[in-house]
């Protein structure tokens, strides 16, 4: 991706009110509040279907989620679109699913990229992070600004990988 | 059991601020359904983590309960705390700004509810190949559907970040009224955009309608049985989804209750425990639980108002009530029509809202007598919603209980279940995914949101079991 280009956004999601659960909006507000240039960002509980519009609006996504089970601290893998899944009450779609949407509905291709937070608690209500949690969350809130300031997102598996390809340069 | 195999199905989604759900189907040896069951995974912490917080704090916290209905909750709990610090008889302009958020509420979740979750199934059928059978599938076929539904939800969901003043976590409703009016610019933003909102509501409530009618023969026992119906309605007949007093009637029509108020909801309501179950099973007191429980939602709320007052819905509602002589309707698969004629209800009522020069009002707030107690309902998008609440001298909650919509279908779902289990897969040889999708599609009607769990990225969506008599699993598929 070209710096010098607008339209990156990035959406964290999760539900604040389940602990760890909350790391993705709790990115969110960390990158909001550096006020990057070029830099959109939203949080939501989850991804619904009307994510697809303001997707399709940027040339760049980074959705921001919390990992239950993935590699310390984050990881940022490279998304595609894909097919939608559907079940009795779920709601909420996945992050490949809206830039299907983007792509049928609004002939939109950004780039998708997932941010997954590795978190640890989440079957309690509270307000709060787990300390490991805000460990992670420094770590990847530390890499993806650098990453929208330099304009290069990249994938990365686990902790200490150098990226892998991926690149969001185009 | 007396067979020495039996089969265990188990459908388990996993959602996220939904909640934790999954249905179980017994099978013996012949593939004759002995039981099925939805098992909801409440968690009922909420009620203890909101004890001890100022009960200002509330209409704000309780939005942490449900991803997809948190402004039901919102303005359960500040119509509750309207109680607590006397304010309950709202101001023009805080009623008026409360009642758009809501309308925006129940506009943005019909929508999405009906484009996203039941279109696929109406669209395609039940047994069509999984892999177009979503959202995605939709979007292929039915572009123009597609983005109506997207951009509905979009309307909708703007409405909300306008009177509520954040798009999540909103703060909008307060004790005793709102903390802020809508603009002339807000105003006019939504206007523009309210007729052609309003075409594609209509449209919706013909696929519903045609979906139905055409369908009738297998749609109208798909799932059905006769039950209760429960809502409230305004003191004149009409249905109200923001405020009004409790209503029952049974299969026939016959009323159960009528106008009880709000505050006297635990006189006439009581909730069951049943081992299997972590939700709670509610019942009318006055028939007992084994007859007394009750459908909420669309289809209970089109089958207890006498009237809607606006008059295209109404116009849509007498159409419906055709259907069954004027008799309640207890077609299962007929919540996906009452559901757009209430999303066509809420489009009507933003619009006449949006033209109310009393949203543009600064008197925002009002107080009276302080009190120790507040209650409340809503008619979510899901149902009737209940909020009740005491707090101490010094304002903190001591005691929460909240009965929300989809507990209240609880009993409905699982006999939704069952029916669909005993008509549709019992004895077949062979369970297939479009099989199991039948019994997606009755609990799908209801639209049931599983409040108050979690998942994040890395579980399992579903999970199909084969065990033997003595529990012993022999086999295990994961989709």
């Amino acid at each position: 991706m070209d710096a010098a280009k607008t339209g990156i956004l990035v959406i964290g999601f999760g539900n604040p009110g389940r602990l760890d659960d909350g790391l993705g909006p709790a990115l969110a507000s960390r990158i909001e509040g550096m006020n990057l240039p070029n830099v959109t960002v939203d949080s939501d509980y989850q991804l619904t279907v009307e994510d697809a519009a303001e997707v399709a609006r940027h040339d760049v996504v980074v959705f921001a989620d919390a990992d239950v089970g993935g590699p310390e601290p984050f990881y940022v893998r490279r998304l595609r679109p894909s097919g939608g899944t559907l079940s009795f009450s779920t709601h909420s779609v996945t992050p490949a699913a809206v830039l299907t949407l983007a792509r049928e509905l609004f002939r939109s291709e950004p780039q998708g990229f997932l941010l997954g937070i590795r978190g640890y608690e989440f079957n309690e209500f509270g307000e709060r992070l787990s300390e490991r949690a805000v460990e992670n969350l420094e770590a990847a809130a530390t890499y993806l600004a650098a990453a929208l300031r330099t304009g290069r997102i990249e994938e990365i598996r686990a902790d200490g990988d150098l990226p892998r390809g991926g690149s969001a340069k185009s | 059991m007396a067979s020495t195999k039996q089969k265990r199905v188990i459908i388990e989604p996993v959602t996220r601020v939904e909640g934790h759900g999954k249905v179980s189907i017994l099978l013996d040896e012949k593939n004759t359904v002995t039981q099925a069951r939805l098992h909801i995974v409440e968690f009922r912490g909420f009620e203890r983590f909101v004890q001890g917080r100022p009960f200002w704090e509330v209409p704000v916290l309780v939005q942490r309960l449900c991803g997809i209905c948190p402004v039901s909750h919102h303005l359960a709990a500040a119509k509750a705390m309207d109680w607590i610090v006397g304010g309950e008889k709202l101001t023009p302009t805080a009623e008026k700004m409360r009642r758009l958020m809501h309308y925006g509420q129940t506009f943005q979740s019909h929508a999405l509810h009906f484009f996203h979750l039941a279109s696929p199934d109406l669209l395609f059928g039940f047994d069509a190949d999984v892999a177009i059978r979503n959202v995605i599938g939709v979007a292929a076929k039915y572009p123009d559907l597609a983005v109506q539904g997207v951009m509905m939800r979009k309307y909708g969901q703007e409405i909300i970040k306008a009177t509520a003043g954040k798009k999540i976590h909103g703060t909008g409703a307060i004790p005793g009224g709102i903390n802020k009016n809508l603009s002339i610019a807000e105003r006019d933003v939504f206007l523009k955009d309210i007729d052609q909102m309003l075409t594609w509501c209509r449209g919706a409530l013909k696929v519903a309608v045609d979906y139905t009618t055409a369908n009738l023969a297998t749609a109208a026992p798909f799932g059905s049985f006769d039950s209760n119906h429960l809502s409230i309605v305004r003191k004149d007949g009409s249905m109200d989804l923001y405020d009004g007093n409790l209503r029952a009637i049974d299969a026939q029509g016959k009323k159960i209750l009528d106008q009880v108020a709000p505050q006297d909801y635990y006189k006439v309501i009581a909730e069951e425990v049943r081992p299997w179950s972590y939700m709670k099973f509610p019942f009318i007191k006055s028939i007992g639980p084994k007859d007394g429980w009750y459908r909420v939602g669309p289809l209970a709320r089109i089958n207890t108002c006498d009237f809607i007052d606006t008059p295209e819905a109404e116009a849509a509602r007498k159409e419906f009530m055709k259907l069954t002589d004027g008799k309640p309707n207890n077609i299962t698969m007929a919540y996906h029509w009452a559901r757009m004629i209430e999303l066509l209800h809420s489009g009507e009522k933003i619009r006449d809202l949006l033209n109310d020069k009393d949203l543009q009002g600064t008197d925002l707030v009002t107080k009276g007598d302080r009190r120790d107690e507040g209650i409340a309902i809503v008619e979510a998008p899901r149902g009737t919603l209940f909020h009740h609440y005491r707090v101490n001298k010094d304002d903190q909650v001591v005691m929460a209980n909240l009965i929300v919509s989809t507990t209240s279908n609880n009993e409905p779902m699982n006999r939704a279940v069952q029916k669909v289990a005993q008509d549709h897969i019992s004895g077949k040889p062979e369970i297939t995914e479009g099989l199991l999708n039948h019994i997606e599609v009755a609990i799908r009607a209801y639209d049931p949101c599983l409040s108050c769990a979690t998942h994040a990225l890395g579980r399992m969506p579903l999970e199909v079991i084969l065990v033997d008599s003595t529990g012993t699993v022999i086999d295990r598929k994961r989709k």
